[in-house]
């Protein structure tokens, strides 16, 4: 196998682990094709198994003849390995840096895992789009299924079937797709079942300099609008932003060609802008200076909490148009594959309780983000530690996850899931056994034969015994539209995802156990009473006979 | 009342600071000890009541369009809009608001004209709920090396001690006198904490009166005392709060810190906490912070960095934790002081106990923190939270700050506390509210002579009051046997561990909070298991007794009975999850091209089904309105 022509030493004896809140481990450090494993052959010490895929850089140093590798993680995770020897060390550092930054994805984890675990249902079937379209057709005769993008050429990053409207024909779609950016045309996002308006999404539309129109990509929008009804347009980029798209071709909608339809402009920042932002977020987070004005001062400049508040205040914007407002809604921003997606996908997080089950959320995940052609490849590539520079890497999915997590402290209670479920599909966002997130389309996924050749998260998440560790115990199904704050005050630092190596989770995690203790003991005590006075009805209805005779 | 220049204006405004669409018309009543303002709504009667103890200042506003606006800050961090038609009535309210919220005398505050249904017995028992000398004792003491000093039970050494203090029984009465003598306003080092374990213990004072080169043989003893009293250490630290350059600036006035050569085996250490004019111009800023509207993210964490709030509650804590360290793991004494002994003195020794001692961080505990180390050591209540009209710059958030050292500790140890953030809240609106008479008066002194007595005659106690509403304020996370609450807390003073405390000071902005309390789900899950229990020992009962009735029939039909169970359900309130925010403020305004959503509120049809609490928008369901022990001063 090849990976053996990249690992130099497989195997140095006496080096000791070092990581924060947890004694330091000495042990034989292994190098695998995709592990780096530690272990101290004791039984009760934790063994460490390290993904290449989930170290994002690596550092050395040498004091004498002792080296120490620095090992930053994707998920922010920053360990240290002093390893005697010098050459060991340097081979061991090379090997690393070579493992982990693999450029072909067949080599991939993910195509060499095999589970453990039985696959009880797989999870490549969790989102059927024909099914989906099924309970579609149960409430609205509008929409069909089309297979016009099957062989992925209308549009590369769609997958093969979409739903459109009813009355758009095929070819009108075909011309729609070449009026917008990257052939992404209007589609079905979300149906709200309570007054049947729409959410559509989309990319910016090609009016260029010039502008251009298209007369199908009109006609296609505004088949989603009922006789008399108005529609929002919503832009995820200010209008300065749109603007200076129409030099390169791209722009948005113009009111004449639109007039059934009114444009709303926000402020989500471009994903190279976000990447910046992640990693000034995660160097204040590891800020030894101990200060306070430079923790509040980096913390602020970082403008992640901005971003969030910008994308959730989208999003609710978006849910209020169509719950409050009785209106559909298109979203767009420049490819439609970033701010698009995050602000869909909150939207139907905020209306639909679905989208707040576990099942329903991967469902979300995997219809907003991974066939909706979310570029997790490129955007996952590299987290806060890279020091290359930086190519298309981008903390989207990250954000948005952070906005889940926003609106999960908000209403404890309307979310079966809990925050750990959010920061495993973090980590596995950027590096995992499964292959999920590998490729950044559905059409690269069948190429991989990613159904075929790797396992799907869904099959390993979905089986009760690790289940078991995401549910919320408040969880209380809530089937009303959920509005979150948007306030600066309401809203927080994500400590689970950015302080979680930190600091000591002890105390916190003992709260947990007790919050779930509580509830348990509270449904055994339910339950026992119940039977009791079921005992006692029985026996009061089978004595009264014995009594009056 | 004389000052009461109009007791009634009809056609007032209410304003709601977060959404223009909730004002509201009614009537205001100024009464001698509320602002009563009644909605003219005539279904839900709503109704707004401000005690004038509470109201911290009121400005008239430039007059717009609507009319004559009229701002009331409060002392909770309530801020409340009026809008008068008129602008003689808006001055009038004005005018006899400045001078209502402003007594000058104690006998006008709020806690002598309060007079709940409760029998002069009751009300002189509720002083009795704390007795300091119990607590002592429960503490270990008096014990072989410290006893009560009867030296200022005339309040003659040092007027604002208590009369009982707990000396080292090896210094003489010369020795006590002579070490106040050296020390600012008489505060001579007495104890403040002892811990039985290992005989350390916290001392307090205030500054020595040193100088550039001073010194006092006796208050040498005296410290020489204190540490040996402590028989297992060599050492003792003495911990001046305050940061070096202001006590260096302090010699020049004849005060100043102890002199490492004068005294025997101390080790001396600075701990910058600042001064009072600091920590009010400081929350001063965080208040302007926490009122802004719909500010940018930027702006909230810029305003809140330029209040440096969070760096001082941080010094506080750092303080609390070198000292209770030194106690708890070096088992060293340490004697405590700032300049007059009664503010970061007073921080510093309590939060040092919170981190050491679980019983601090009980209901009970705290409740006598609060009595010992505030109200009876001489912390200048009165001043501090600006009761009387006086000197402003005597006013200063000391109070606050310790109770946000409390709660930043419960963030970091969720399950160490008895008491929940609600009591926190609770004990900060009963501090500047004057309802009770625990926080009048400036010492124990003034509190005896000044008013002779009328406090204990006339003023009920909060403990009580507190205590019997504790279903209220107990945390469901509790658990006194969990690793967290065994010994001292360790909390991590890293500056991303302090947060803002949004529930304080945005405590009635309610669309900030989150919409469903996982507290106040938590605690209905409590309640309901506690009913379960007594329900299933009746059953149980009842069984026995079925049983030895009828043994032959239960045993033959056991198979059949436990076959199907019903499921259960938490009974937990959804509906306070469905109040839709108001977001379309935000998004008025920016781009050329923005369109702007309509602004009226329009039923949509999502709203019909919003559940039956929240009618509409005015009502928004809240922990006031459901079970509020403050429930008749705040809203009713």
């Amino acid at each position: 196998m090849e990976f053996a022509e990249l690992i130099k030493t497989p195997r140095v004896d006496g080096v000791d682990l070092h990581r924060p809140f947890m004694p330091t481990v000495e042990g034989t450090l292994c190098l695998t094709g995709h592990h780096l494993i530690l272990s101290s052959r004791q039984d009760n010490t934790e063994e460490l198994w390290l993904l290449h895929a989930n170290i994002d850089s690596i550092e050395k140093r040498f004091v004498g003849s002792l080296g120490t590798i620095i090992v930053k993680c994707k998920d922010l995770r920053v360990i240290q390995l002093d390893i005697p020897g010098m050459e060991e060390c340097l081979n061991i550092a090379s090997s690393i840096e070579a493992l982990s930054t693999l450029d072909s994805v067949s080599l991939m984890y993910p195509f060499f895992y095999r589970p453990l675990f039985e696959v009880i249902e797989d999870g490549w079937q969790l989102f059927v789009p024909e099914e989906a379209f099924k309970d579609l057709e149960s409430m609205t005769d509008e929409w069909r299924l089309s297979e016009v993008n099957k062989d992925f050429s209308v549009c590369p990053s769609y997958p093969s079937l979409l739903t459109v409207p009813k009355d758009i024909d095929d070819e009108s779609l075909c011309k729609a797709a070449s009026f917008r950016h990257g052939g992404r045309f209007p589609v079905l996002s979300y149906y709200h079942k309570k007054n049947g308006m729409v959410m559509m999404r989309a990319a910016q539309p090609l009016t260029g300099t010039n502008g251009r129109r298209c007369k199908e990509d009109e006609k296609l929008i505004n088949a989603t609008l009922c006789a008399g009804k108005r529609g929002y347009i919503i832009d995820t980029r200010t209008i300065a932003v749109a603007q200076q798209a129409k030099a390169r071709g791209g722009g948005f909608e113009q009111e004449a060609n639109y007039p059934q339809w009114r444009r709303i402009h926000k402020a989500i920042e471009r994903s190279n802008v976000l990447q910046d932002s992640l990693i000034k977020l995660v160097e204040a987070c590891n800020d030894q200076s101990h200060s306070m004005d430079r923790w509040l001062s980096k913390l602020e400049a970082s403008n992640w909490q901005s971003n969030v508040k910008e994308i959730l205040t989208t999003a609710c914007l978006a849910a209020q148009c169509i719950d409050r407002e009785g209106a559909s809604v298109l979203v767009h921003g420049t490819e439609g594959t970033d701010s698009t997606l995050q602000v869909t996908s909150l939207a139907q997080i905020i209306l639909d309780p679905a989208c707040r089950t576990i099942r329903g959320f991967e469902v979300l995940i995997e219809r907003e983000w991974l066939q909706a052609g979310h570029p997790f490849q490129q955007r996952c590539a590299q987290s806060a530690y890279s020091n290359g520079k930086p190519r298309s890497e981008a903390p989207v999915f990250l954000l948005f996850l952070d906005c889940v997590w926003q609106i999960l402290r908000q209403f404890p209670c309307s979310f079966q899931f809990n925050e750990n479920l959010l920061i495993m599909f973090f980590e596995h966002a950027y590096a995992s056994q499964f292959g999920t997130f590998l490729g950044n389309c559905v059409a690269e996924r069948v190429k991989l034969q990613l159904s075929q050749k790797t396992v799907s998260l869904w099959s390993w998440v979905n089986r009760p015994q690790e289940l078991e560790r995401f549910l919320n115990p408040l969880y209380e199904p809530n089937n009303l539209v959920i509005w979150p704050s948007v306030a600066p005050q309401s809203l927080l630092l994500w400590e689970g995802v950015f302080l979680r190596w930190n600091r000591s989770t002890k105390c916190l995690d003992e709260a947990c156990q007790e919050m779930v203790h509580i509830i348990e003991y509270n449904k055994e005590l339910q339950n026992k009473v119940n039977s009791l006075r079921r005992q006692l009805a029985q026996l009061e209805t089978e004595e009264s006979p014995l009594q009056t005779p | 009342m004389e000052h009461i220049r109009m007791p009634k204006v009809e056609n007032v405004w209410l304003v709601d600071r977060s959404s223009s669409r909730r004002t509201q018309v009614g009537t205001l009543y100024l009464t001698a000890t509320h602002t009563i303002f009644v909605g003219k709504g005539s279904e839900d009667r709503n109704e707004l009541w401000v005690l004038h103890s509470l109201v911290c200042n009121v400005v008239k506003h430039k007059a717009s369009q609507s009319g004559y606006p009229l701002l009331i800050h409060c002392k909770n961090f309530q801020v409340i809009q009026f809008i008068f038609p008129q602008e003689s009535d808006c001055h009038d309210v004005y005018i006899s608001l400045s001078r209502l919220s402003r007594p000058e005398k104690y006998e006008e505050l709020y806690c002598f004209s309060f007079n709940p249904n409760v029998g002069k017995a009751e009300r002189e028992h509720s002083w009795d709920f704390l007795d300091l000398k119990a607590e002592y004792s429960q503490m270990g003491l008096p014990n072989k090396l410290w006893h009560v000093s009867p030296i200022n039970r005339e309040y003659r050494v040092c007027d604002t001690y208590p009369a009982d203090l707990f000396v080292p029984k090896s210094v003489t009465l010369p020795v006590i006198v002579g070490s106040s003598k050296f020390r600012s306003r008489g505060r001579f080092p007495t104890l403040s904490y002892y811990c039985k374990e290992n005989h350390a213990t916290i001392c307090r004072s205030s500054q020595p009166l040193s100088g550039f080169s001073a010194r006092c043989l006796e208050d040498e003893q005296m410290l020489q005392a204190i540490m040996k009293s402590n028989p297992e250490s060599r050492f003792m630290y003495v911990v001046d709060t305050r940061p070096k350059l202001n006590a260096m600036a302090n010699r020049a006035a004849g005060k100043g810190y102890e002199n490492e050569d004068n005294y025997c085996n101390i080790k001396f250490q600075f701990i910058g906490i600042e001064n009072i004019h600091v920590m009010r111009n400081s929350q001063q800023k965080l208040i302007e912070v926490s009122a802004l509207r719909s500010p940018s993210m930027g702006e909230f964490l810029t305003g809140l960095e330029n209040s440096d709030w969070l760096r001082h509650i941080k010094s506080i804590m750092e303080a609390g934790l070198f000292i209770s360290k030194a106690v708890a793991e070096e088992g060293v004494s340490v004697l405590v002081h700032c300049s007059d002994g009664w503010d970061r003195t007073a921080q510093v020794c309590s939060v040092a106990s919170v981190l050491l001692d679980p019983y601090y961080r009980t209901l009970k505990g705290l409740m006598v923190l609060f009595e010992k180390d505030w109200v009876s050591f001489g912390h200048r209540f009165s001043h501090r939270c600006g009761h009387l009209i006086g000197e402003a710059k005597e006013v200063s958030p000391v109070i606050d700050q310790f109770l946000e050292c409390i709660w930043q500790l419960m963030e970091q140890f969720p399950c160490a506390f008895e008491y929940n953030e609600k009591f926190l809240i609770s004990i900060h609106n009963h501090i500047y509210s004057c309802h009770y008479g625990n926080f009048i008066c400036n010492s124990q002194k003034e509190r005896k002579d000044l008013i002779l007595c009328i406090i204990k005659e006339k003023t009920h106690s909060i403990w009580p009051h507190l205590w019997e509403n504790k279903l209220d304020f107990m945390n469901p996370l509790f658990k006194p046997d969990q690793s967290q609450n065994q010994g001292l807390l360790r909390p991590s003073t890293a500056p991303y561990c302090f947060k803002y405390w949004r529930r304080l000071y945005n405590r009635f902005d309610r669309e900030l909070h989150p919409r469903q309390s996982e507290l106040d789900s938590l605690m209905t899950v409590k309640e309901e298991t506690q009913q379960l229990e007594e329900e299933l020992a009746l059953y149980e009962q009842k069984m026995a007794v079925l049983d030895k009735e009828h043994a032959k029939t239960l045993y033959m039909q056991k198979g059949v009975l436990d076959s199907k169970q019903a499921l259960w359900s938490l009974p937990l309130d959804t509906s306070l999850a469905n109040t839709p925010q108001d977001y379309i403020s935000g998004f008025i305004g920016g781009a050329p091209n923005v369109f702007t959503l309509q602004q009226g509120e329009r039923e949509s049809s999502g709203v019909a089904d919003f559940s039956s609490h929240s009618s509409g928008e005015e009502s928004l369901p809240s922990e006031e309105s459901v079970k509020d022990p403050d429930s008749d001063e705040t809203a009713m």
